[in-house]
């Protein structure tokens, strides 16, 4: 074993071993400290595949220049996620909206979805890597329906049975793919290896790829929670407890659409197959005027960035469908962005619906005069996630603009159209969160601001300067794309 | 013997069919869980047959867990547990049994069409099981959002993933790992099922889903 492939088995070790430590530990203190301990480790081995040498793709097992963004990525947010979790958790307990023995199963059901998130990124195999984005579906659905009130209940329900069916569609799409490279590669593991296929993918049948395409953008779309596959998310946001809802904006919706990109790859490398750019386009667009059009009926505070989610989601879609070096680069800076704002906008949005023990918008009132370090934080992630300057969002959103301006001027017009509309969404319910006369509870908040700094520090520092090699990196990566 | 053989294979994929319809108008909570048993007994059939057929015999591992799990120990948990939880044993429909009957057969026609065109240069085996795979999830997910109660979307649900059961299979040489992880994950969804119906009885005297539906954040 090489320190290479050391490093990618402790990514997945260390989460599938905490999990089944963390399912028998009993205190509340214990077990937070170690979830952290394990998110960290896991945070560090990721960081450790940037500097090592790669190891050679084997049958199960790829790092390649893609993945390594979505591992770090998604590592970094477990881990500050775990930090906010443990003082969420701690205000949960006290209030006994969850017993010690729930405590057990979240923390245990955390880190093995952090174990399926990452595998889901290093499998180099597709049947794998449906595997896993099950494994992590499953277990969210499960930390949804935590709290067992109606509304969760129902949430988790909805969840569940819409995932399913997209992860099923899926498995057939991914079937199909395997089907198609059957009398070119031949029987057994190889058809299933992606770099195997995508070294092999000119020669396959078009028609059977393309169908292929179809049923693994519905079916993974429905988990990247495109319209109008979306209806399980502002749900599932809304009613588990506020670490899950800022991991899947953050990371569950990454991981599905990771796997799309995957495909979309696969399919840009037959001439003969259909083109994936306007099918995606397409749907990502019709995402974002929907998701912008809802925003304004919102009446719960989770709900509305829920769907402030979609929209982003559908942005960075848009981006990838668009396609080239210039929009395939902004939508990967748009997802890390999104990722670190939304993630940070939640961990706020947490602990101020402890504090005021709602998440009505129209009970909570006067914020940044209440609590202003809760409440300016609020504001300057609502800002960012608007894209106003001189935020990253701002520089993704801007990238995104200019290049659909230069190649098809048309789409860039119900695109801004869209992007406006939420801005003036958001805006409008920032300005009655955070400001006027307070409402509710008045209490100081036990929260740590930590993770959230750490967050808006970085999507400031984003939008003011990115480093050299982070640039030529993404450029890599965006040409990879096609 | 090659004839025979895919005679055999067209005759219990098509069966498998037959009997997704056949779900499609019960009207009985009990008589669609044995009808899902059927499902299950003829999805092992034809995966044992493959595995016959193509000389795999990592198929006959997936059969033996169709026949034990999906034929036997999931219809038998979920009758106690309609049982137990002395839920309506009628079944409402949201669309009536009709229109319903008539969807199914547009979605069947839907997936030959598809899949025989687009399939052409497959081994034929492989491309008519492919065609009805396709029948049986469309079917299956037709009985999904054609139910009102929640044990009959699960049993949708799972004829749906026998469809991607049969599929796998037909794809010839298809490595192991995703068989299991099928028969993993129904096994997983069923726990998950089980303890849903329980808290949703706990909470609601009723699995009828439309009651939950009163319950949304939206209208607080």
């Amino acid at each position: 074993m090489t320190a290479a492939s050391d490093a990618v088995a402790w990514v997945l070790l260390i989460p599938i071993c905490a999990a089944a430590v963390l399912a028998v530990l009993p205190g509340y203190r214990l077990t937070a400290g170690i979830n952290i301990l394990a998110s960290l480790g896991t945070l560090l081995a990721a960081l450790s595949l940037l500097v090592i040498e790669r190891p050679q793709p084997g049958q199960y097992l790829l790092i390649d220049d893609l993945n390594i963004v979505f591992i770090v990525l998604s590592t970094f947010v477990g881990f500050t996620t775990s930090v906010f979790s443990a003082s969420y958790i701690a205000h949960e307990l006290e209030t006994g909206r969850l017993t010690p023995g729930y405590l057990r199963f979240y923390h245990a059901m955390y880190q093995v979805m952090m174990f399926g998130m990452n595998l889901a990124f290093v499998s180099n195999n597709i049947g794998l890597m449906w595997v896993a984005v099950e494994i992590a579906t499953l277990t969210t659905v499960l930390m949804v329906g935590i709290y067992r009130t109606h509304a969760a209940l129902e949430a988790a329900w909805k969840y569940f049975i819409l995932g399913s069916v997209g992860i099923a569609l899926a498995l057939f799409g991914t079937i199909l793919v395997y089907m198609a490279a059957l009398p070119v590669i031949g029987e057994g593991q190889d058809a299933m290896v992606w770099t195997v296929l995508i070294s092999r993918a000119a020669t396959f049948d078009p028609a059977l790829l393309n169908v292929a395409f179809i049923f693994l953008l519905l079916g993974y779309g429905t988990k990247v929670g495109l319209a109008p596959l979306h209806a399980w998310l502002p749900d599932a946001h809304a009613e588990g407890p506020t670490p899950i809802s800022a991991v899947l904006s953050g990371l569950l919706l990454n991981v599905a659409l990771y796997a799309v990109l995957r495909f979309k790859i696969l399919l840009a490398a037959n001439p003969d197959a259909i083109s994936p750019g306007p099918l995606m386009a397409t749907m990502g667009l019709t995402s974002l005027l929907f998701a912008a059009f809802m925003l304004y009926r919102r009446r719960d505070i989770k709900r509305l960035f829920a769907y402030s989610s979609i929209e982003h989601m559908g942005i960075i879609v848009f981006a990838f469908g668009m396609g080239g070096p210039l929009a395939n680069f902004a939508g990967l800076l748009h997802m890390v962005m999104h990722s670190l704002t939304k993630s940070g906008i939640f961990y706020a949005v947490g602990h101020i619906a402890q504090v005021k023990g709602t998440q009505r918008i129209a009970n909570i009132r006067g914020l940044t005069e209440t609590h202003p370090a809760l409440g300016w934080s609020l504001v300057i992630g609502v800002v960012a996630i608007a894209g106003l300057p001189p935020l990253g969002i701002f520089m993704s959103e801007f990238l995104i603009v200019s290049s659909t301006f230069a190649r098809q001027p048309l789409l860039a017009i119900p695109l801004v159209f869209g992007l406006l509309l939420a801005f003036g969404a958001l805006i409008l319910r920032l300005t009655s969160l955070a400001f006027g006369e307070p409402r509710g509870n008045t209490a100081p908040a036990g929260a740590s601001y930590l993770p959230m700094f750490a967050h808006f520090a970085l999507v400031l520092t984003a939008g003011i300067y990115l480093p050299g090699p982070l640039v030529v990196w993404f450029q890599h990566v965006a040409n990879l794309l096609g | 013997m090659h004839n025979l053989a895919f005679d055999i294979a067209h005759l219990l994929a098509g069966g498998l069919v037959l009997i997704s319809f056949m779900m499609l108008y019960q009207d009985r909570l009990y008589a669609l869980l044995n009808i899902f048993a059927l499902h299950a007994v003829v999805l092992a059939l034809s995966v044992a047959w493959q595995a016959f057929v193509q000389n795999a015999p990592h198929l006959y591992v997936t059969a033996v867990i169709a026949l034990v799990f999906k034929a036997i120990v999931i219809p038998v948990a979920l009758h106690r547990i309609v049982k137990q939880l002395g839920i309506h044993r009628d079944i409402e429909n949201a669309v009536g049994i009709g229109p319903t009957m008539l969807a199914g057969m547009g979605l069947v026609a839907l997936s030959m069409v598809l899949m025989l065109r687009v399939t052409g240069a497959a081994d034929p085996l492989a491309r008519e099981d492919l065609a009805f795979a396709l029948s049986v999830v469309l079917l299956g997910l037709l009985v999904m959002v054609t139910r009102r109660n929640a044990v009959s979307q699960v049993v949708g649900f799972m004829s749906l993933e026998n469809g991607l059961v049969l599929a796998a299979t037909g794809a010839k040489g298809m490595p192991l790992v995703v068989e299991i992880s099928v028969a993993f994950s129904i096994l997983i969804a069923f726990i998950v099922i089980g303890v849903f119906l329980f808290r949703i009885r706990e909470r609601f005297d009723t699995v009828d889903v439309g009651a939950l539906d009163e319950f949304r954040g939206e209208r607080r």
